[in-house]
Formats: structure tokens, C-alpha cells, sequence
């Protein structure tokens, strides 16, 4: 029987297998931030072990840092040891770092891809859920904790149990206006937040083809979201011309090699697959969450529903605490919904195309009165390309506040957060209660929806601006 | 780690699905870098509400979760286990736990247990009616116990024998050392490093 995608990577990677054991997987390439990993260089160093691999190592500062007066010491002092922590750590372990102000700085999963070192076929891992990023190209990647940070780090390995595959197959094509972003939140809408579980999820199909290498990270980045232990797209000629050329891919024959294996990384015509879900491409419109999990989301169009109209009692009690929470009323429509802050960025939506298409929305328009607009590119490369692109020019001329690259207000660990009550239209992937700071509202949309809805000061699409007078500052 | 073999305990029901870990302990806790002292943080934002059933006395003490569906979504962060565990939780019990979560939970010796929504809200009913009374978790027979309640229970071999041994991971994928080398040995020349270019 044929094989798929996800099932031909981890063959490739397996050390031992043995009855009754999980399979010891080879890991080709580690990423490691502030957050997830002080405790394990902890744990290496009370054992007395080395990091294994250190040409397979790479790490990045991006939870704590700051986005503004980068030139300055880190005001808050819990921050500051975190990330002078881990410098220590690389220095007395020889992990290859790239620190606030490095040219190279990022969000992790933005920096892996755009070095090169993000390849087809290969396994990636990182203290981090949203690692299943790099499955955009055909990479087995996903997040891990801490005890395995520490684990990969000893042995560049792990002990993994087998998962199940699922196609999310898009057939048709999306239509004018209507991103990756939307795509993603309408899958996990209809799979739910533990739809994904203990799969590896394969998208595949016409929609999906067609889609740019910064697109299918987004697609894939929220993989985690619907619970799915990875997201994969198999590599084809997008992602051999976004790789050809950056600093860490293939050079000359290495190239031809890597390419003729990386043609070989696609599923079986004969494979099965343990779960099929198709999605109709066509069908599909901008889509916005109301709740407090990404899977309780819904076209912009339509109302927020009532919660009497889910059938299973938990997710109606969900759906109960979710209104509460945002302070929404069922049939409300989601256009009517007003926010105070606009959040531009993050793995998800961080990288220059997002950041293009948020600023072809603004470009000649102004943020509506009373509404904080954040642009955060995903990494310094990224920010130099937007500001060579002159789109720097277009967000700050409408009012947006262009900062430096970082995870920022995605989960509120530096100063970027909203104040209790406050409510967001975020490019970010999580609505989590408090997930953008205590007590504060998140709804979670695409940068071109960002965008608009930063012009009128409601929930919106680029449609809409044609269609109403903008309220201008 | 340490060793699991069976535990019993009063009960903290908790009537809520999809409990990400962003509940379990908030990011700004994130940036201490020890495995220790989080149990303040332990679902900070609820705890701020009085009647949240971790504020009530009559829990004081009690040592295993009882929640509902996608326990552990979201975040990898294993402070999430940790918290759970610095606040005094051995086990805990959901129909379905997220899969990082999970991982990290075994990892460190707190284990999640998968039922059925029907036996986990007769646990609920149990330990809400009767706050005192206590739930066996016993990885020994592979079953939980409460009175009236007996429910068998999944894990995979490997797992269970790890967490009744208390093993070292990193230990016992050692002792694959010359396989791991091997591995190494043949991975073709294409494939990426780290080393600067």
C-alpha cells in the first residue's frame, strides 16, 4: 500500500523501532527561543551532557522582546534575565544564536524558513505549538516541551508515538478577497479545537496548490489550533523557487540532489488516509472568530450565534461563557462589532506578503478615531524588506504604529497588551481569554480584515470600505 | 521523574471544556526559568473569582482534575504541567487531552487520564455532591475508582512502564547511542546545519 507524505518523512527518521516501543525519531533541525528552554539547558547541565548537534541547532529571542526603544535595556527585569539567560546558555553550550538587534532576529518560525533552513522532508522541532508552521514545506515539524527541548537537545532525537493522518482536501479556488487566513479558521470551525488530535493533517487539492509558500504557513501554523499534532503540504515548484538561493538551502549538485528527493515527498496515489475532509474553496468568505477558542468562528457576514443552537451541551456552555466573556449578544451581527486595537503580525500573519496586504488596504486611508493600529513585522529581514518597500511609510501615514519584529501582542508577554475590556482585531491565532492581556477581547481575522476594520473602526472587510464613508481621524 | 503507581485523593470537578493552557498559567509567568513555584499562577484569572471551585474550602487540598473535553489546548509550555503539579494535582482525568500537553504531562510524572464524558460526569455528580469524597487513580490496574464508580483506562505500555519506574528518557534513548550514530552517518550531505555560511 501506498504511503503518505506524512508517512514517508517519518520513515525517513527512524533510528530504531522495536515492538512495543515507540519509534526513536531523527531530528534535523531544533529551534529554540527564551521561553521553553532555560530548563533544559537546567537539566543538561545537572546531568552533565552536551548538546549533540549543535550545526543543528539555532536560536532566537522573540516571546519577551520588546518592540519599541530596542536600544535601550529591557525595562522589565523578568524579561530581562530570560533573555540574558538563554544568551548564556548558547555562549556556554555553542548554540548559534540571534539576538534583539541581530539582523537575523525574529519570531522563531518566521526565521527558520526565510535562512533556508526550513527544507522539505526534514523533521523540525521547536518549544513551540506553533512549529507545525514549517510543514508548509513538506517538513514533518511540531511543537514540543520543555523535558523534550532538553531530550533533542542530548540525543537530536525523540521517542515519538505514531500518529493518524488526515486529508483536509480544498477543492475549487478561493475567491478575490478571501486569504489562507480564512481558509484556516474555517477548517478548525468545522473540525473543532480537538478535531485534529492525534493527526498529522496533509492539505492538499487545486486551492491549496495555488497558494504562495507565505500562505501556506499560514495555513499550516494553525494546524495546532485544530488540534492536529502537525500540517504538511507536500513541497512542488512554490516552494523549490522560495527555497533556491537563501543562505542555508542546497548549493549546486547538493541542490540537484535535494531537489530529485524532494520530488519523491508526495503522497501515494494508493495511500489512505485514517480521516477525508473536503472543503469547497468557493463557498469560502472572509471569517472572523467570536468566541474564546479558534473554533468558535463564523463568516464576517453572519450574527453571532446563540448559544442554544449547538446541539452538544458542552460546546452550548462553551459558547455561553464565550459571549460572556466578549460581551456579545447572540444575533448581534459581527460587522456592528467595534474595536479599540488593531494587532498586525505573528507567526501566523507576520511575514512581507501579510504586511503587503495590509497596506494595500490602508494605503491612502486613515485608522479610525479612537483606534490603535500595531504592525509588527515577523523578523528584522522582514521589516527591512517592508521598509525598502516604502510600506513602513503607508502604515504609520494612516495612523498604525510600525514596530520592531517580534511575537509582541500575539500572546502579551512583552508590553504589548490590551487592557481589560479592550478588544482587537489580531492577524494572531489564539482568542484565548486574556491570550492579548488580562481581561482583553480578541477576534481573530486575516491582515486584509485587519486592515479594513482598523479604517472603520468595526469588524470589516476591504469590501466594505468602498461601500461606507471611512471615519476619518 | 518521578514514579506513579496508584493515588488517591478528593477530587476538583471542573466543568469546563477546551481549557487551553494560557487558563492553566498565563504567559507572564513564562518568564521564570525554573520548574518551580507556579502554583500561584494555577488558572490566576479564574482564581479571581471567589466561587471559582478552586477557592472553595471544601477543596482545599485535593489532588486530582476532573475536566471536561480538550484539556491542555493550545500553548506547548510544560510550565502548565508544572503549575498543575506545584499546586498539589497527581492526576488528571478528561475525555480528551491535547496532544502536547499530554506528552508533557507524562514527561513529569502527572498522569492524565482519558474516560468517557458519560464517567467523567458521573464524577463530576460524585465529587460535587459529596466534596470529601475521594478518587482512586491507580495506573497499577489501569482503572479509577470512586465509590460506585470503577472505569478502566488506556495508556500505552511503554509509557505506563516509564512513568511506574520513574525513567529517565534522555537515559534510555542513550543507550541507542551507536544507533544514533549510525543514523548520523548516512544522513545525506544536502541536508541543512546551523553552521554560519
Amino acid at each position: 500500500m501506498g504511503r503518505t507524505l506524512a508517512e514517508k518523512v517519518w520513515d525517513d527518521h527512524v533510528v530504531t523501532r522495536a515492538e512495543g516501543e515507540p519509534d526513536l525519531l531523527f531530528i534535523d533541525l531544533h529551534l529554540l527561543h527564551e521561553v521553553t528552554s532555560p530548563q533544559a539547558f537546567d537539566g543538561l547541565r545537572k546531568a552533565g551532557r552536551t548538546v549533540r548537534r549543535r550545526d543543528l541547532t539555532i536560536a532566537t529571542e522573540d516571546h519577551n522582546t520588546p518592540t519599541l526603544d530596542i536600544d535601550k535595556p529591557i525595562a522589565d527585569p523578568v524579561s530581562r534575565t530570560q533573555l540574558e539567560t538563554l544568551r548564556r546558555n548558547c555562549a556556554e553550550f555553542g548554540v548559534r544564536l540571534h539576538p534583539l538587534g541581530d539582523v537575523e532576529q525574529g519570531v522563531v518560525h518566521v526565521v527558520g524558513p526565510q535562512l533556508g533552513l526550513t527544507q522539505p522532508g526534514t523533521t523540525v522541532v521547536c518549544g513551540d505549538s506553533h512549529t507545525s508552521t514549517h510543514g508548509a514545506f513538506g517538513a514533518l515539524a511540531f511543537g514540543i516541551g520543555t523535558s523534550q527541548v532538553e531530550h533533542v537537545l542530548a540525543t537530536q532525537t525523540l521517542p515519538l508515538a505514531p500518529f493518524r493522518t488526515m486529508a483536509v482536501t480544498v477543492e475549487g479556488e478561493l475567491p478575490a478577497g478571501v486569504t489562507a487566513k480564512d481558509l484556516i479558521l474555517a477548517v478548525i470551525a468545522r473540525i473543532g479545537t480537538g478535531g485534529g488530535q492525534g493527526h498529522v493533517i496533509e492539505y492538499r487539492g487545486p486551492a491549496i496548490e495555488k497558494l504562495s509558500m507565505e500562505a501556506r504557513m499560514t495555513v499550516c501554523n494553525m494546524s495546532i489550533e485544530a488540534g492536529a499534532r502537525a500540517g504538511m503540504i507536500a513541497p512542488d515548484e512554490t516552494t523549490f523557487a522560495y527555497l533556491k538561493d537563501r543562505p542555508h538551502a542546497p548549493k549546486g549538485a547538493d541542490w540537484d540532489a535535494a531537489v530529485a528527493y524532494w520530488r519523491t515527498l508526495r503522497t501515494d496515489d494508493d495511500a489512505v488516509f485514517d480521516r477525508e475532509v473536503v472543503i469547497d474553496a468557493s463557498e469560502l468568505s472572509p471569517f472572523v472568530t467570536w468566541g474564546t477558542n479558534p473554533g468558535q468562528g463564523a463568516p464576517l457576514a453572519a450574527a453571532v450565534p446563540d448559544p442554544a443552537s449547538f446541539a452538544d451541551p458542552s460546546e452550548r456552555f462553551a459558547a455561553e461563557k464565550a459571549l460572556e466573556y466578549m460581551d456579545l449578544t447572540p444575533g448581534q451581527r459581527l460587522r456592528d462589532v467595534r474595536v479599540d486595537t488593531v494587532f498586525v503580525g505573528s507567526c501566523t500573519n507576520g511575514r512581507i506578503e501579510d504586511l503587503r496586504a495590509a497596506a494595500a488596504v490602508l494605503r491612502g486611508r486613515s485608522v479610525a478615531e479612537g483606534v490603535r493600529m500595531l504592525v509588527v513585522p515577523g523578523s528584522v529581514r522582514v521589516a527591512l524588506q517592508a521598509v525598502e518597500e516604502g510600506l513602513d511609510k503607508v502604515f504609520t501615514a494612516a495612523g498604525a504604529e510600525w514596530r520592531h519584529a517580534g511575537c509582541s501582542m500575539c500572546l502579551g508577554m512583552n508590553p504589548d497588551q490590551l487592557a481589560p475590556g479592550e478588544r482587537s482585531a489580531s492577524t494572531s491565532n489564539r482568542n484565548f481569554e486574556g491570550r492579548q492581556g488580562k481581561g482583553g477581547r480578541t477576534h481573530l481575522v486575516s491582515p486584509q480584515v485587519a486592515a479594513a476594520t482598523a479604517v472603520l473602526g468595526h469588524l470589516a472587510s476591504p469590501a466594505d470600505l468602498t461601500a461606507e464613508p471611512a471615519l476619518v481621524a | 521523574m518521578e514514579a506513579f503507581t496508584a493515588h488517591t485523593g478528593r477530587a476538583v470537578p471542573l466543568r469546563r471544556s477546551n481549557v487551553d493552557t494560557d487558563q492553566i498559567i498565563p504567559a507572564h509567568w513564562l518568564k521564570k526559568v525554573t520548574r518551580d513555584g507556579f502554583e500561584d499562577g494555577l488558572f490566576e484569572a479564574w482564581r479571581k473569582d471567589p466561587e471559582f471551585v478552586l477557592n472553595r474550602p471544601e477543596r482545599a487540598g485535593a489532588s486530582v482534575l476532573v475536566a471536561g473535553p480538550d484539556f491542555g489546548t493550545g500553548s506547548s509550555r510544560e510550565h502548565a504541567v508544572w503549575a498543575l503539579q506545584n499546586y498539589g494535582f497527581r492526576a488528571v482525568v478528561s475525555s480528551r487531552f491535547a496532544d502536547i500537553f499530554r506528552g508533557n504531562s507524562l514527561k513529569n510524572g502527572l498522569l492524565t487520564v482519558v474516560l468517557p464524558q458519560g464517567t467523567v460526569e458521573r464524577l463530576w455528580e460524585l465529587t460535587e455532591a459529596d466534596p470529601a469524597a475521594e478518587v482512586t487513580v491507580d495506573l497499577v490496574a489501569r482503572e479509577v475508582r470512586a465509590e460506585g464508580i470503577t472505569a478502566g483506562f488506556d495508556l500505552d505500555e511503554n509509557a505506563r512502564w516509564r512513568l511506574l519506574e520513574g525513567l529517565d528518557d534522555i537515559g534510555l534513548t542513550l543507550r541507542h547511542e551507536a544507533d544514533i550514530a549510525a543514523f548520523e552517518a548516512r544522513r545525506p550531505g544536502f541536508k541543512p546545519s546551523t553552521a554560519l555560511v
